[in-house]
This record gives structure tokens, C-alpha cells and sequence, in this order.
């Protein structure tokens, strides 16, 4: 059912698709060939020239503990990210999807988050929960429970998870609310008479309708999780305490940047390309095959 | 199985009422057909019965319980939808067992129900497949298949049939039809379509503006329709409505200045304005001396079996003098001819013109027999 277009002139296609070519070699295929080809040097301390050194970089990393453990604080943070930004969203967009007056208001305040910048966000969750500072931090002592996320890396890891997922809980909320509105009436109608309750009908009919958003939005806020938040951390934790927080690309950051170890940082840059790469794989061609009832 | 007893029942959307008081007694395993124009309310009905909507006053009884406070899982009924509402995420046999699972059935149990409702539709070699597999028929038999496995107190039909083709429609109210009588549940079926309204009800519901315009049999609804809305609405092509003056003994004055005098009919006092109303099938031709009503034909319909002339009184060329007669397949008319009709001794219809009520209970129209249920409708 594809149809297609034809063209008389022969360059005007390629007129047209200039534009985006262009936008994406320069800001896509240039720094990642740079980054590619960074990762087979090692420059020396003062930057003024580079040695060609093989896959080294590589095998230095990958046997390197502080990158393994890295990649283990990452996959924990994207994890609870994920799933803290979709179980929140998916509460409130089942409970707004009831709602019949003020839904717009609503709706526009929940939205909100999302326009709020990443770093913007972390400085604002600090003002709540630093230590030393955060109006949620002083009542918490009051009551007693222990709350350093300068000091303690678990406590830190969750200031950042909170901050991180609620910025996302906005988009998910959007994408579930519309998923839930495109459910059918009738079905939720249907499911009534046959005998469902509230709980059992949103498990066993509306949910499993949402899969395919589920899965988007799994692929969303993944990749949001991986790249998307290092603003967050670096306002909130820099990456600490210890290395506590110190994800993947914000180790990319500070191993290049802060630690000016180019070959390295290089290499983590091309490990997370495949990485990411591997990840958009999988879990389209999963939704290609399982999200179409 | 049961009785359903509608007494007075409301809805208010807003400030707007759309149904003014409807109140009705379905026996046991009756079939019932609402039938009515979009918007007239008969689906808002259906639905208050099923519980999807809340009953604004009036009280809705189900097998003898008051259901108006219960959810719709607690009405014991079973519904089918206009778009079938097949869970689209399920296979046939899934969507069939949905009910019996919550219910707690056992998986034996499950399986004999569903197998046993898949053989009565004819489903068996469809149960593993999903709804998006089937077509329009087939999926209308999952969705009966779905309300008939759990063998529900009453069966609520929403225009189950609109959304299929004008063959398959006409195979599937059959099956309905035979269904409903198999397993003899009562059922309430929801319809603008005439033709399914007279062929399944046992009785029906003719519904204008919220209101209940007549609850009898389909034959008695076609006899002695009780408004002149019921009269237009049953029947195809519509009954003629003629606007008529009384003249004492003589008759009804038409537009034309002509004098009608419709035969057995008691006429209603002079100087009333009434309607006359005679169905296209109740016109025949006659000789130009025995002529009650000359019609000038302005287009002829051929259909086979009949020939329709349609056109207007002679002398009256506005909207009130319009006119259908319906003449046999062989009838030699055509446009422009001037056409001498009678009106079938007992076939005209007399209503008031300004409440459009019928005029003196059996004034024209009733045949001899009356079925039972009309006859208590009517007490």
C-alpha cells in the first residue's frame, strides 16, 4: 500500500534530503568518527601529540574495576529510573483517566516537569534534600531518619533516581493517559458486565492494550536514564559520594574533562554507542513482534 | 432467566431530561425489541438496565430485585455491543472464558461452557485465533457466544447488527432469533432498524424523544399505531399523512376541499382538524367514480414485486398533500398520469392533529384476531 513518489528531476530528491544529511554527518557521524578514531590514541600530558596504541584504551578500561562498577551503578540507576518514572506515571495517568472536570488544568500542571532543565531540576531537589540545607532533609532529622546523600552512596543514588525519574514521570504520564483515552469504551463496558472489577479490569484488559506505549516508553526512558541525566547528577552528586553515582557517561565526562584522559574517555564513548546501539535493537525488534495483537 | 418490571424510569443529563418516564413489564424469556431513531433515547435505556448508566429516577427490577444501586457484575446480565467489544488482546476462547474466570468457574467447567456455546454458533474452529482474525459475522458470534456461555438472566442487545453488511445482517437476526428461543432467556434488544424491530420482537418498544410511544406486538404496532410518530415510523414506505378537517357525518374535509369518507370508521365531531393516515399498501386503484382520493403521480419507483407512485392530492401541491401508493408489480402508471385510488375498506388510520393520538381505541385497522400481549398492553 506504499506509495511512492516519483521525481522528474533527478537532484531534486537529494536537494531535499540535504538539509537533514548535512545535520546529521555534522553533529552525528563527525564527533562519533572522532570519538572512534580518539579511541585507538593516547595523546601525552600536555596534549601535543597522540600515539596511535591499537585497542589498548579498550583492554585498559575493560579491566579497569572503577569502569566495571560504573557499569554497574548504571544499570541499577537506569533500572530504578525507569521503573519509577513508568510506575508513577502509569498511577497517576489511571487516576487523571477518570477524571472528567479540571482534566485540562491537570494535565497542564503535571506537564510542567518536563520543561524544567535538567539542572534546573537537581538544584531544586537539592533545596528540598541537601543535608545542610533542604527544607525535606531538616524535618527529616526532626524525625530522626538518617539522610547524608553527601556521604552515604546509597542515599545519594536515590536523591538522584528521584530527581531523574520525576522529570521523566511527565512524558510517561502524556503517552499512558493517551494510550488509556484510546481504549475503547466499550471494552472497559464489556469487561463490567462480565464481572470485573476496577483492579482486575485495568490488569487484564487496559493494560495489556498499552503494551505497545508500555514499550516505547520502556525504550524512551532507558535511553533518557543512560544519557539524559547527567545534568541531574552533576548538580546534585558530581558523581559521589565515592564513586556512588558515577554512571557511565557521566564517567565519560569526568574521565575526559576532569581527568583530560582523552584515550579513555574516548573508548567509553564508543563502548556506550554500542551499547546503545545493541539496546534500540533488541527492543524494537521485540515490540516489532510483540506489540501487535 | 426473569422478568424485568421498568417502572418510571428517568434520565437527566444536566438539566436535560432525555427520557421522560418509560415504564414496561418484560415476562420471562420474552424477547423485546426498543426501536426508535438516533437519539430517542433507547440506547440510554438499554444501558441503565445494564447498569453503564445511572438511573436518574424510577426504579429498574430485575428477577424481582431492585437493580438500581447494584454494578452491572451483580445484574446477572450478559450485553452485546454494536462494535462487538471483543477484547482485541485475546483469543476467542479467552474472550468467552473472561466472565467464567472471574466468576470462579472450574477449568472443566470453563471448557464445557465455552465448547459447548462455540458448537451452538458454529466458533469451534475458530477459538484459538484473535478477534482481528475474523470477520464482521464471525466476530458478531463471538460476542453472542461471550454473553451466552454464562448463561445470564437476561441478554441485552445494543444494534448488534449495524455494523454488518445488509446480507449477513438479515442471516444473523435469524440466528439471534433462534438462539434466543433455544435457550429462552429474556432479551432486550436495541435497534432503529424497523425491519429487525417487526421480525424479532415478541413485542416492541416504539420510542420517540425519551418517551414510550407504544409497547404492543409488532403486528398490533403495524395495525393500530398509537401516534402518529409510531404510524410514520413502522412501516415502509411511511404511512400517508393527509391533514383533514371533520365534517359531522358527511366525512374529512382534505386540503383539496375533497370529502372522505372512510369506511367503519366512527368519525370524529365536526369541525375537529385530525390526520387521516392510510399506509401506501392500503391505496388501491379504482374506477374514477369510486375514487376517495385522485392522485397526480409525479414519479414511479418499479421494485418487482410492487410499483410504487408517488406524487400528491390533486389540487394541493404543498407538502400536505403528498402521497405514496404501493401497486402491484404490473401496475401500468406512469409520471403525470392521474390515478384514481380507494382506500381499503378499514385500512385508514384517524388521529388527533395536534397531540397526533389515535382517534377512538379500535376506530379502523383492527382485524378481528388480537393477540394476548396486546390485549393486556392495551388494558
Amino acid at each position: 500500500m506504499e506509495k511512492r513518489v516519483s521525481f522528474n528531476n533527478r537532484a531534486l530528491p537529494y536537494l531535499l534530503l540535504f538539509p537533514q544529511l548535512a545535520v546529521t554527518a555534522v553533529f552525528f557521524f563527525w564527533p562519533a568518527g572522532q570519538a572512534l578514531y580518539q579511541s585507538f590514541l593516547r595523546p601525552d600530558p600536555f596534549g601535543l601529540s597522540a600515539r596511535f596504541v591499537g585497542l589498548e584504551n579498550f583492554r585498559y578500561i575493560l579491566t579497569d574495576p572503577l569502569y566495571l562498577q560504573s557499569f554497574a551503578t548504571t544499570a541499577i540507576f537506569t533500572s530504578l529510573v525507569t521503573f519509577v518514572a513508568m510506575a508513577v506515571a502509569l498511577f497517576l495517568a489511571a487516576m487523571a483517566d477518570q477524571v472528567i472536570k479540571g482534566s485540562g488544568v491537570y494535565r497542564t500542571l503535571i506537564v510542567w516537569p518536563y520543561a524544567v532543565a535538567p539542572a534546573v531540576a537537581g538544584v531544586m531537589w537539592m533545596f528540598m534534600l541537601q543535608p545542610s540545607i533542604g527544607v525535606i532533609a531538616f524535618y527529616m532529622k526532626q524525625l530522626g531518619i538518617t539522610w547524608n546523600p553527601l556521604l552515604d552512596g546509597q542515599d545519594a543514588m536515590l536523591l538522584v533516581v528521584l530527581a531523574s525519574a520525576w522529570k521523566q514521570v511527565s512524558y510517561n504520564f502524556l503517552f499512558f493517559l493517551a494510550g488509556m483515552q484510546a481504549v475503547p469504551r466499550s471494552l472497559i463496558e464489556a469487561a463490567a458486565i462480565d464481572g470485573a472489577g476496577r483492579w482486575r479490569r485495568f490488569w487484564t484488559i487496559i493494560f495489556p492494550l498499552l503494551s505497545p506505549t508500555t514499550f516505547f516508553l520502556l525504550v524512551i526512558n532507558i535511553v533518557y536514564a543512560f544519557f539524559e541525566t547527567f545534568g541531574v547528577i552533576h548538580t546534585m552528586t558530581s558523581g559521589g559520594p565515592g564513586r556512588a553515582t558515577t554512571t557511565l557517561v557521566y564517567k565519560v565526562y569526568a574521565d575526559g574533562f576532569v581527568g583530560q584522559d582523552l584515550g579513555s574517555s574516548a573508548a567509553q564513548s564508543v563502548i556506550l554507542m554500542v551499547v546503545v546501539s545493541v539496546l534500540t535493537v533488541i527492543q524494537f525488534r521485540y515490540i516489532e513482534r510483540r506489540v501487535h495483537y | 432467566m426473569s422478568a424485568i418490571a421498568i417502572r418510571d424510569v428517568r434520565k437527566t443529563y444536566g438539566k436535560t431530561e432525555v427520557i421522560h418516564g418509560v415504564s414496561l413489564d418484560i415476562e420471562d424469556g420474552e424477547f423485546i425489541v426498543i426501536v426508535g431513531p438516533s437519539g430517542c433515547g433507547k440506547s440510554t435505556l438499554l444501558r441503565m438496565v445494564a447498569g453503564l448508566e445511572t438511573i436518574t429516577a424510577g426504579t429498574i427490577d430485575i428477577g424481582g430485585r431492585v437493580v438500581n444501586q447494584l454494578e452491572p457484575r451483580e445484574r446477572d446480565i450478559a450485553m452485546v455491543f454494536q462494535n462487538y467489544a471483543l477484547y482485541p488482546h485475546m483469543s476467542v476462547y479467552n474472550n468467552m472464558a473472561y466472565g467464567l474466570k472471574i466468576a470462579g468457574f472450574s477449568k472443566a467447567d470453563i471448557q464445557a461452557r465455552v465448547e459447548k456455546a462455540a458448537a451452538m454458533l458454529q466458533l469451534q474452529d475458530f477459538l484459538d485465533r484473535k478477534p482481528r482474525q475474523l470477520s464482521g459475522g464471525q466476530r458478531q458470534r463471538v460476542a453472542m457466544g461471550r454473553a451466552v456461555v454464562r448463561d445470564p438472566a437476561v441478554f441485552l442487545f445494543d444494534e448488534p447488527l449495524s455494523n454488518l453488511d445488509a446480507k449477513l445482517r438479515v442471516q444473523m437476526r435469524l440466528e439471534i432469533k433462534r438462539l434466543q428461543q433455544s435457550v429462552g432467556t429474556t432479551a432486550l434488544y436495541v435497534t432503529h432498524d424497523q425491519v429487525e424491530a417487526m421480525t424479532l420482537a415478541d413485542r416492541l418498544v416504539v420510542m420517540h424523544d425519551g418517551i414510550a410511544e407504544q409497547i404492543d406486538t409488532p403486528l398490533a404496532v403495524y395495525e393500530r399505531p398509537a401516534t402518529t410518530f409510531v404510524a410514520g415510523f413502522i412501516g415502509s414506505p411511511a404511512m400517508n399523512m393527509l391533514p383533514a378537517e371533520a365534517c359531522g357525518a358527511d366525512g374529512l374535509k382534505l386540503a383539496n376541499g375533497e370529502i372522505v369518507k372512510p369506511s367503519e370508521a366512527p368519525l370524529p365531531e365536526a369541525g375537529r382538524q385530525v390526520t387521516l393516515g392510510v399506509r401506501p399498501e392500503h391505496l388501491e386503484p379504482a374506477s374514477e367514480s369510486a375514487a376517495e382520493l385522485m392522485l397526480e403521480v409525479s414519479a414511479v419507483e418499479t421494485l418487482g414485486a410492487d410499483t410504487l407512485a408517488h406524487g400528491h392530492l390533486i389540487g394541493v401541491s404543498n407538502g400536505d398533500g403528498e402521497l405514496v401508493a404501493r401497486l402491484p408489480g404490473n401496475a401500468k402508471v406512469n409520471a403525470g398520469d392521474r390515478l384514481p385510488l380507494a382506500i381499503e375498506p378499514g385500512m385508514a388510520h384517524l388521529f388527533d392533529a395536534e397531540s397526533g393520538k389515535r382517534l377512538g381505541k379500535d376506530a379502523s385497522g383492527a382485524r378481528p384476531f388480537r393477540s394476548k400481549a396486546s390485549a393486556s398492553a392495551e388494558a
